[in-house]
This record gives structure tokens, C-alpha cells and sequence, in this order.
């Protein structure tokens, strides 16, 4: 599943390319240009397909994540 | 009351708010460094989305996408928008998760500390310092300029004992922005910049659906008063007097007399003519944009992965969990606030409205003088405060990550033990960040800055864009060393200086690296070539040169 998270977003890039949309100057609905509406469409598609890596992809070994001692625990007066 | 009396009125007591809100956040500080740098690792999804939301989406998401539409046609959508909805989640998910985990164990606050920590090399530190900060200047400068045009645009007339044009000078409106985002980051730190992020962000997505709904029913309802609006009746072309009914309706009337081709304005002929108006040369589709540009313009948003501004806000979040709804709603909140500017931007091509000259040859005042002209004083002020919104969710971001690159990779880093107090180190970091922004605020005074600003913003984008794979091997690869890391930085530094000089320095607009392939030229966006060659450079240098001592990579790549 993993691997089908990440070939859709490949499949995005490519389809981003729409060539085929280049010269076309129909409206849909009737007030959106073509190529307006088809971004839009790859815009909603982008968040459908990172919905899926959060479900599929997410890294699992972030889970319990702490601070080990650096240079932001001291506590510092700072105003 | 006059009408710019209004405008002042309304956009002072949203910039008092703003003041306020930096002040109220002041009063849950914690009182350590962690908690004003990254406000203690407690900032959860939805604050997290929209801080992130509102810190990439600069004034060119709301003022440059309406003047890019208007001078390029609704292909701009898809070369800045969409690219970005899918390359600004991939840097999310690829970089900040990671970067956030290893920020929080190793308690980095910086890139530069990661990126010394991670390399084994504190000199990277003294390299990649003049670079990021040398390429957020460009940045901010966009944001400030593009406040002074919005306002201009929207206040000619309105103030004529100020300027001739009877608009608030520039000058002024970036004067008083950068005053006002100083005093809330001064006062709220980063859980300050967070919540006026969050607060700004509401504000201008909320005003901008609205200006679009006043634009484009404003627009119908005078087109048909004045004899402009057409209709189709009975396969004719026909003058439409019926007033709108609604806002599918004014969509339609206004959307169908966008141009369909891109007509040189000495070539429109009288059968060309939108009732009585010349139509320009704008266009709805994208005939003149090559596909090559259009393909290589898509690096461009990979710049989100190296912004230090964006990586600070990446440490503040509560846990990784906190990233998805981030990663999820990104691209579809790009579409919410770019449709209707890119909308907004072709309408102003249709000759339903006449765009004064002076508008007309600076097209980052067209949505300024769109609002003035198609909505009442006082929305029309309330729409010029979500307009400032949009530009200073970016500016906080950028001033306070300026002031703690200054303070913990320069100054604490180089002194010894207790050398200052914590109380100088922070009006060091201030003193810094008011040098700043005072330099970005002489030069936007310039010419230069003035006509070129969005071409500087584009190859700051690009500079950004070519230290991507530095942070991407960084991550994921082990073999990459120090020598791979400074040859990646330098050729990226050296191509960049090579090409911005040739472009002269951002003088020649649309500037590309060409190439013949079969007899044919191929166009291709300069960051094409700097992201290359930077990854080029690193991969080369570090598979020849000594691997990463086993201690570093035990460290961030541990074995499984």
C-alpha cells in the first residue's frame, strides 16, 4: 500500500503536465476556464492522496519521541 | 467620514488587535528560550496548519496571483498553485516529520544546528549562515512591497493632500506593518506569531471568498448597467440587460468575456472589441507559456523544504501526529485562496472595467483597485486588512527565525560560557532582526527593488530550491559527508551567482537556461540547472571523499 501512496503521488506530478489542456479555452460550469478547473481538480486530488500517505505511509517509528539534553533546557529569563 | 478615512480607520484598529493578541500571548510565556523560539513544543494541528499556511502563503499568494493572472492569463494557477499543493505536503512529510523528531531529541533550534550536528561540521554553520539570511532578504521584501502597492492601489484618490495620486504612500504602509509585526514578535514570540498566524490566516481566507463574492456580483451588476455584459440568444451574441440574478449568474457574465486568446493590443481589430472597450492582450488558456518552463517551474516550490522560517515553525509542533492534518489540508487551502484571486486577475482583462494606465502597468495593484472599485468603504477596508494579513502571517515567521539563526548559530554558539546574559543575548537577537528589517525597508525604497521585486522573490525561490537535496540526503542518506555537503552548497551559491548575473540580476523578466534538443529550444526555469548541479556536486564529493564517523551515523541512522 505504501508503494501505491508514493506512485500516486508520481501520477500527480505527471498529470500535472496536462499538455493536452494547453490551447483549450472552454468554460465549465459555464465561468471556470478549462485549465483553471483541472488544477483545481489535481489541487483536491493532492490532499486525497496525502490523506492516504498519513494512513498508509506514516513513519512508525516517531511514535514516543523525547528530549534527550540540549541547549533549550536550561530554563532562561529571557524578557 | 471620507471614504479613505474608512479604510485607515478599520485596517488601525486590526493592526491594534494584532498588537494586542502579541501582548495577551506574552502573559502565558514560560520564560525560557525554548518556549519564545518554539514555544515548547506545544503547538497542535490546527494551530500548526494554519501557522504553516499562513507563513508560505505570502502577499503574492493574494496580491502577485491576481497581478500574475492579470498579466499572464489563469496558467499561473497551475504553474504556482497546484505545484505547490503537491511539493509544499511532500516536504511536510518528508522533511518535517523527520526534522521535527530529531529537532526535539537533539533539542536543535535552527537548521544550522542540525546541519553542524548532523555533518560533524561547525564551519557549515559560518557557510549556510549568509545564505539563508542573504535569501530571506528578497523574501521579505515581497511581502513589504507588496503591502505598499496593495494599499496604494486601493487608496488612489482617497488622500490627496498625502500624494498626487491621492494614494497612501508606500512608504508609509511598510513602515507601519513592519512596526507593528516587530512589536507583536518582540512581545509574543513564537506562540505569538503562532496564534497571529492563526488569526491572520482566518482573516484573510474569510475576506478573501468575500471579495470574490462582492467582486464578482459588483462586477456583473455594473456591467449591465453600463451596457458591457453579453449574452448568448439565439446563437447571437446579443448586449444582456437583464440584471443578475444571483452569483452563478454574475459568474457567468463576467467569466464568458474573458479573452479567449491572448490578442496584442496593436492588433485587435474593431471585430475584436468587447462592446466598446479595446480588449488586452490577456488570454484564458495558456498558448504562450512553454511547457518546458511550465514543467521546471515545479522545483520552484521545493524552496518550502529549506525555508529557516518553516523549519522553526516544523520544531513547534506537539507531536508527529500533529503534522497530518497539515500535510492534508495544505493543498486544498492553496485552491481556496488562489481560484478566486486568479479569477479576480482575469476579469480585470475583460473590459467589463476600465484599469486605469497607472494600474494597469503595475498589475500587483490591479486587486487593490479591484476592491476599491466593486466593494463599500467599509468591507473595501475590512478586504485591505485580510490583504496585510496574508503578508504579515509571512513576515513574523521570517523576523523572529532571522533574529534566532543571529542569536543561537552566531552569537551563543561563538562565546564562551555566560559571555551574556540571557536578557543581552535577547536584545542582541532584537537589535538583529531591527537592523534587518530596517535594511530590507531602505531597499524596498529603491528602484530597483520597486520594479523587480517578484523576479528577486523567484530567484530567492530558486536559492532555496537548490539547497533541497542538501536537506533530502541529509535525511536519508548515510553516505553523505561534509565535503559533499560544502561541495553542494558552494556549486548551488556559484551557479546561482553565475545565472542571476547573467539575467542581470533579475533585470530581464522571464529570463531561462536554454538548450537546443533536435533543432528545437528548449526553455528551462534557472533553478533547473542549480538544482542539478548542487545534487549533483554533493553526491559526486561524498562518495569521494571519507564516509561519516560511526558515532554520527549510530545517531541518526541507528540500526533497526
Amino acid at each position: 500500500m505504501k508503494y501505491l501512496v508514493w506512485g500516486l503521488v508520481v501520477l500527480l506530478v505527471v498529470l500535472h503536465q496536462d499538455l493536452w489542456n494547453w490551447d483549450n479555452d472552454q468554460l465549465v460550469f459555464g465561468f471556470l476556464p478549462v485549465t483553471l478547473a483541472y488544477h483545481a481538480g489535481i489541487s483536491v486530488a493532492a490532499s486525497i492522496v496525502w490523506f492516504l500517505a498519513t494512513k498508509f505511509a506514516w513513519p512508525g517509528d516517531l511514535e514516543g519521541v523525547t528530549e534527550t539534553a540540549s541547549e533549550t533546557d536550561h530554563p532562561e529569563a529571557v524578557s | 467620514m471620507s471614504p479613505g478615512v474608512i479604510k485607515v480607520l478599520i485596517i488601525g484598529v486590526y493592526l491594534a488587535a494584532l498588537v494586542g493578541l502579541g501582548l495577551f500571548s506574552s502573559r502565558l510565556f514560560r520564560g525560557t528560550s525554548k518556549d519564545y523560539l518554539l514555544a515548547s513544543h506545544s503547538i497542535g494541528p490546527f494551530l500548526l496548519l494554519m501557522s504553516l499556511f499562513g507563513t508560505t502563503m505570502t502577499g503574492f499568494a493574494l496580491v502577485g496571483s491576481t497581478g500574475e493572472a492579470f498579466a499572464e492569463g489563469v496558467g499561473v494557477y497551475a504553474m504556482l498553485a497546484s505545484s505547490s499543493g503537491i511539493i509544499h505536503s511532500l516536504c511536510f512529510f518528508v522533511l518535517g516529520i523527520k526534522l521535527w523528531s530529531w529537532g526535539k531529541k537533539y533539542g536543535y533550534t535552527t537548521q544550522i544546528a542540525f546541519f553542524r550536528d548532523r555533518l560533524g561540521s561547525d564551519k557549515i554553520g559560518l557557510l549556510l549562515f549568509p545564505i539563508l539570511v542573504g535569501l530571506v532578504v528578497p523574501y521579505l521584501l515581497v511581502g513589504i512591497i507588496s503591502a505598499g502597492k496593495a494599499i496604494e492601489g486601493a487608496t488612489r484618490g482617497d488622500f490627496l493632500m498625502l500624494t498626487e495620486s491621492g494614494s497612501i504612500p508606500p512608504w508609509l504602509t511598510e513602515l507601519v506593518i513592519c512596526s507593528v509585526v516587530l512589536v507583536y514578535v518582540f512581545f509574543g514570540g513564537m506562540r505569538g506569531t503562532a496564534w497571529a498566524n492563526t488569526f491572520q490566516t482566518i482573516v484573510f481566507m474569510v475576506l478573501g471568498v468575500v471579495a470574490f463574492y462582492l467582486i464578482a456580483t459588483g462586477l456583473a451588476a455594473k456591467s449591465v448597467e453600463s451596457g458591457r455584459a453579453h449574452e448568448i440568444r439565439d446563437g447571437q451574441r446579443v448586449v444582456r440587460t437583464e440584471p443578475p440574478s444571483g452569483l452563478m449568474d454574475s459568474l457567468h457574465i463576467v467569466s464568458q468575456e474573458i479573452p479567449k486568446a491572448r490578442r496584442v493590443r496593436a492588433e485587435v481589430t474593431l471585430s475584436d472589441q468587447l462592446a466598446t472597450v479595446e480588449a488586452p492582450e490577456k488570454f484564458r488558456t495558456r498558448e504562450r507559456m512553454d511547457p518546458w518552463l511550465f514543467l521546471t517551474y515545479m522545483l520552484i516550490p521545493f524552496s518550502v523544504g529549506m525555508f529557516p522560517h518553516l523549519f522553526q515553525h516544523w520544531l513547534t509542533a506537539r507531536d508527529a501526529n500533529a503534522f497530518k492534518l497539515s500535510v492534508v489540508a495544505h493543498p486544498v487551502f492553496i485552491l481556496i485562496v488562489w481560484i478566486p484571486c486568479v479569477l479576480i486577475g482575469v476579469w480585470a482583462t475583460t473590459g467589463l472595467i476600465d484599469i486605469p494606465p497607472p494600474i494597469a502597468s503595475d498589475p500587483n495593484k490591479v486587486l487593490g483597485f479591484m476592491v476599491k472599485s466593486l466593494s463599500g468603504d467599509v468591507l473595501g477596508g475590512f478586504l485591505l486588512a485580510g490583504i496585510l494579513a496574508a503578508i504579515m502571517s509571512s513576515l513574523d515567521s521570517q523576523f523572529l527565525c532571522i533574529g534566532t539563526m543571529f542569536t543561537k548559530d552566531i552569537v551563543v554558539h561563538y562565546s564562551r560560557e555566560d559571555r551574556f546574559s540571557d536578557r543581552q543575548i535577547i536584545l542582541i537577537s532584537r537589535g538583529f532582526i531591527i537592523a534587518v528589517v530596517l535594511a530590507t525597508f531602505l531597499l524596498s525604497l529603491t528602484t530597483i527593488a520597486q520594479t523587480r521585486v517578484f523576479q528577486l522573490g523567484i530567484w530567492c525561490f530558486s536559492g532555496f530550491s537548490s539547497l533541497f537535496p542538501l536537506a533530502f540526503l541529509s535525511i536519508y542518506w548515510r553516505g553523505l559527508t561534509k565535503w559533499g555537503a560544502y561541495a553542494g552548497v558552494l556549486t548551488a551559491a556559484s551557479v546561482w551567482f553565475w545565472l542571476f548575473s547573467a539575467s542581470q540580476f533579475g533585470a530581464i523578466e522571464n529570463w531561462s537556461v536554454d538548450f537546443t534538443l533536435a533543432g528545437s529550444t528548449i526553455h528551462t526555469m534557472p533553478v533547473a540547472t542549480i538544482f542539478l548541479a548542487s545534487t549533483l556536486a554533493t553526491v559526486i564529493v561524498s562518495l569521494a571523499t571519507p564516509k561519516p564517523d560511526a558515532r554520527t551515523l549510530e545517531k541518526f541512522f541507528p540500526a533497526k
